[in-house]
């Protein structure tokens, strides 16, 4: 696929991967083999018919092949360009046994854009339910159950604590890797179901999750886990120390690299050092990059095979010019005058015994201590469930890690309160969400239709 | 969205009222909580603690000070005029219960968030009373609503101009060193430079005292983390932990530190915004 040459991308917020023309898109799907049994369709957490819409494309039906998709996934412009199709439906194709497997995601997005640019809309609409649904969170869990039970008829309402819906999807992942426009336009096919979305309202402030349930018949609790985790170590409060939530979300949530056009300032930092491994720590770095750093490090204690981000994501970073060291970990950052950041002091690490996630543990070298000189350092190492949503909500069981407990079907504790995404699993994909979110509608509906 | 200007004031010069219509915010809406706005697209989120609200009338009043880019474009708003993003109510109410005496110390732009804890601290069956001050007796503010708020209310200037000449923390200590009242427990809202020396001054008299804290943020709903300050020690998150804290534990150097952090930004957004409201075709007029 196409992207935009390195050197000019890593001093702009322009999409980097450019898609492909209708030409390659054929292309690409004339390979296809249609298997009778596919595999990757055990990939998808959405359950895209991917053969169904891929033989639609070999016949330039593409009005066809984003119907198909958009029969289990509201958001295919999104998933298009974040899922990790390489670990999920494409590591599952016949034809990478001997080769280049099938582009899916590619075409996935092909589709997507194509439907966008060629204005194709609305989609049948069930009869009205009578049923009313409260889904709070408008991050990919939730924008994927308000769509799946808006289509069969239920009344859906989306609480969002932030002033755009769309969650991490919104301030999260930077513009140059998910456009803006593109995420707002998925959203506006979502309310064209006819979801309501009511912005600027926290569930847990305004109205308690009790409040809520007498109110509505159903519920879904999408809120995510924007907690932002810190290391613990010494000069962590410092100015010029940002979570990776707080860079990321002041610049693309809030629009910083066009300040002062847009009133949210940014520190850009010179030399910027960010701790972590994970797409987050990339698009953070990526981004520090964009706003001018001289030089962007990312520090990380385990090795390049160990790296959790997705692979393109670390490929893309580095032809950026993204410096990584690897096997290092912070141990304390430097203070400077009027309590900013110097730099920060890092140990270097071996890998040892592995751990009980069967990944090898990091493990410092002692003495091996070393100072890296840095105006800005960003934190990108986790982050935890959001607590607000269990202030006034008895009876909602909650794990020692502060994640919703459910059952197999995506049920909570109460009765008609469902939970998926990352404030069940801790942090996770895009994708991951949207597929606890398909199985939270499914089960939602069936309680439905059985009270 | 957008969020309907009721009514909006000039108090005292570069100081306003706005009250708010936004009724879902009012009914839930607690002494010591905050509120977080953005006036425009463009516009930065800035938190401010609530001021009044009026359930029946489904609003909510804030009250600033002309400071940065974005209180002086607020500033410049008239009645009916739109919010496009008023979230709240954010952070945790103020712990309110009978405690007997309680005393409430609000200086300059502070005595705003002071205002609505002396009605419910008297609402909860306390002895309120109330300390207010500002540099002259033209930027006092809420004078005869604190007094009508409070059992007692004593004034404080800089320069003598009305009440007692010198800070309200003066009082504090005179109250203190008297015999007449059991302080149970002491509010301090206003500049942090000014909380920091109440800290010290009562420190010695080992009364409770709290203080709200008001640093940088974005969400406010603990997703930033932009807001950290040091308490007893630990990193906390204002907007979810706070805004209240007990004074003796805060970290008030770090605070004001991290509260300068945009400052040559904050300078240049106000220049540029100056440069643009000075020529006839502004869109902020």
């Amino acid at each position: 696929m196409p992207v935009q040459d390195p050197q000019e991308r890593n001093s702009n917020f322009n999409e980097v991967a450019l898609g492909y023309t209708e030409e390659q898109a054929v292309l690409e799907a004339g390979r296809c083999l249609e298997c009778k049994n596919p595999k990757c369709m055990e990939g998808c957490p959405v359950n895209i018919d991917i053969p169904g819409f891929i033989s639609k494309i070999k016949v330039r039906d593409f009005d066809g092949a984003i119907a198909k998709i958009k029969e289990t996934n509201a958001l295919p412009a999104i998933c298009g360009r974040v899922c990790p199709q390489e670990e999920q439906c494409e590591i599952l194709c016949i034809l990478g046994k001997k080769s280049e497997p099938i582009a899916i995601g590619r075409l996935e997005r092909f589709c997507a854009d194509h439907e966008r640019e060629t204005n194709v809309e609305k989609r049948p609409v069930a009869e009205p339910s009578g049923k009313t649904v409260a889904v709070v969170g408008a991050g990919p869990a939730g924008l994927t159950v308000a769509a799946d039970l808006a289509r069969v008829g239920h009344s859906v309402t989306i609480f969002e604590s932030l002033h755009e819906a769309g969650g991490v999807l919104i301030y999260g992942i930077p513009e140059f890797r998910l456009p803006k426009s593109i995420v707002k336009e998925e959203i506006d096919f979502i309310t064209k179901l006819g979801v309501d979305v009511k912005v600027n309202y926290v569930i847990g402030r305004i109205k308690t999750l009790n409040e809520l349930r007498d109110e509505f018949d159903a519920i879904f609790i999408g809120t995510g886990a924007g907690l932002p985790k810190f290391m613990g170590i010494e000069g962590e409060n410092l100015n010029g120390v940002y979570s990776a939530n707080e860079f990321l979300t002041r610049v693309n949530l809030m629009k910083a690299y066009r300040f002062p056009e847009y009133d949210t300032p940014i520190k850009p930092g010179k030399r910027v050092v960010v701790v972590g491994g994970g797409n987050v720590a990339m698009d953070a770095a990526r981004c520090a990059q964009r706003l001018g750093a001289d030089e962007v490090t990312i520090v990380y204690r385990r090795g390049d095979e160990e790296l959790p981000a997705r692979r393109e994501e670390i490929e893309h970073a580095k032809e950026e010019g993204i410096v990584f060291r690897l096997l290092n970990n912070p141990v304390r950052i430097v203070e400077g005058e009027n309590m900013t950041v110097a730099g920060v002091e890092c140990i270097k690490m071996e890998l040892g015994e592995p751990d009980g996630s069967g990944r090898r543990r990091p493990v410092p070298i002692e003495g091996s201590e070393h100072l890296i000189d840095a105006d800005i350092f960003i934190v990108a190492i986790g982050t935890s469930p959001n607590p607000i949503i269990f202030t006034g909500s008895e009876g909602l069981e909650r794990s020692e890690w502060g994640t919703i407990v459910v059952n197999e079907d995506g049920m909570t504790s109460i009765e008609g309160v469902c939970a998926g995404g990352d404030v069940v699993t801790g942090a996770a994909t895009v994708i991951s969400a949207m597929g606890a979110g398909k199985l939270a509608a499914e089960t939602i509906n069936t309680y439905l239709m059985d009270n | 969205m957008s969020y309907k200007i009721l009514e909006k004031r000039e108090m005292v010069p570069n100081v306003h009222l706005i009250k708010v219509d936004a009724p879902d915010v009012a009914k839930a809406a607690r002494a010591g909580q905050f509120i977080i706005l953005r006036i425009d697209e463009e516009g930065e989120r800035i938190p401010l603690t609530i001021a009044d609200y009026d359930v029946e009338e489904g609003s909510v009043t804030i009250i600033f000070q002309e400071m940065g880019k974005t209180t002086k474009q607020l500033g410049t708003l008239s009645c009916s005029d739109d919010l496009q993003d008023f979230v709240g109510p954010l952070g945790h109410p103020a712990d309110v219960r009978n405690l007997g005496t309680v005393v409430l110390v609000g200086g300059g732009i502070g005595i705003a968030p002071i205002h609505p804890q002396a009605k419910a601290y008297r609402e909860a069956g306390n002895r309120v009373i109330s300390i207010i001050g500002a540099r002259n007796e033209g930027l006092l503010i809420l004078e005869d609503e604190m007094r009508a708020r409070s059992d007692e209310l004593y004034v404080a200037t800089d320069d003598g101009s009305k009440g007692h000449h010198g800070f309200v923390t003066d009082i504090v200590k005179e109250i203190l060193d008297g015999d007449e009242e059991e302080v149970a427990r002491i509010v301090v809202i206003g500049p942090p430079i000014m909380m920091r020396v109440a800290a010290g001054v009562i420190a010695p008299y080992d009364v409770e005292t709290i203080v709200s804290l008001n640093p940088i943020m974005i969400d406010g709903t603990g997703m930033c983390g932009g807001c950290r300050v040091s308490v007893g020690g630990k990193t906390k998150f204002a907007c979810v932990d706070g805004p209240e804290f007990n004074a003796k534990d805060v970290d008030f150097d770090l605070l004001m530190s991290r509260l300068s952090l945009y400052r040559d930004e904050e300078g240049q957004a106000l220049e540029n915004y100056n440069k643009c409201c000075s020529g006839s075709d502004c869109k902020c007029q």
